[in-house]
């Protein structure tokens, strides 16, 4: 499991920053038969969420029309240096987290 | 392999002739979502309320070859202060198993009304883009895509 985070290092008080995330993950649909004709249960990552310095800034809720490795960019304002924290959770106890820091001026 | 390029040509086919009767067809997708399970995702979210037209702004290539990753952008031109801000974005879609792609909540500190992603289109369809305002009211877009190669429903190699 791994996550690719892309947050500016350095931003300017009241600067919009954006970010980009990525978490690899098949994100099997569950609507899919094997060769046997067998459906091939769902296995997805369900919920993302994003808190900057501990307060909720963004959260998604997914489904299995997510292509795999989900990869959501979204913006946030940088108001104070500190540390995003990135949450994913999902099938069959799937939870990952990532940490990004930034230095506001 | 062979069936799998049978299989192929068969949805190319089938592709070939729905863009010449220019007309898009149920195919016989084992489950699909309809106009229905569609306007229900959507009232699932929206309630009674009127959706309004306008605002939002959906980037998605028209034709796509691979449904398995469509990039996708959303944008809404609305101001995102305490008083006026973009509260929610939903992505629905016509004709994938399930009529819902994404929920994503923003709030004031989003700075910016836009969201990016990538995702899975089961046949050429509409997808349908709704946001949430912070007075209550609903906008939305709409967009048509063409896939190639269709995306959830195949069979595992």
């Amino acid at each position: 499991m791994a996550a690719l985070i892309n947050v500016p290092p350095k931003a300017k008080r009241g600067d919009i920053v954006e970010i980009k995330t990525l978490m690899s993950h098949i994100m099997e649909t569950g609507f899919r038969r094997t060769a046997a004709g067998e459906l091939v249960p769902r296995n997805i990552i369900t919920s993302f969420s994003c808190t900057y310095n501990g307060v909720e800034v963004f959260r998604a809720d997914l489904f299995p029309a997510i292509a795999a490795n989900p990869f959501i960019t979204f913006s946030t304002i940088a108001t104070e240096s500190g540390t995003f924290e990135f949450h994913w959770i999902g099938d069959r106890g799937f939870a990952e987290s990532a940490s990004a820091s930034i230095t506001v001026e | 392999m062979s069936e799998k390029e049978s299989t192929r040509r068969q949805f190319l086919a089938i592709t070939v002739s729905t863009a010449i009767i220019g007309v898009a067809p149920i195919l016989a997708v084992p489950a699909q979502a309809t106009p229905d399970t569609l306007a229900a995702a959507i009232r699932e979210v929206v309630g009674g309320s009127v959706v309004h037209t306008g605002k939002v702004k959906l980037e998605v290539p028209p034709l796509v070859e691979n449904g398995n990753t469509v990039p996708i952008t959303v944008s809404v031109a609305n101001p995102m202060t305490e008083a006026d801000h973009v509260k929610s974005i939903h992505i629905f879609n016509e004709k994938n198993p399930l009529p819902n792609v994404g929920n994503f909540y923003l709030g004031v500190r989003a700075g910016r009304a836009q969201v990016s992603t990538r995702i899975r289109l089961a046949d050429s369809q509409k997808i349908v883009v709704i946001a949430k305002l912070s007075d209550g009211s609903f906008w939305s877009t709409t967009a048509d895509v063409v896939v190639t190669l269709a995306a959830c429903t195949e069979d595992v190699i």
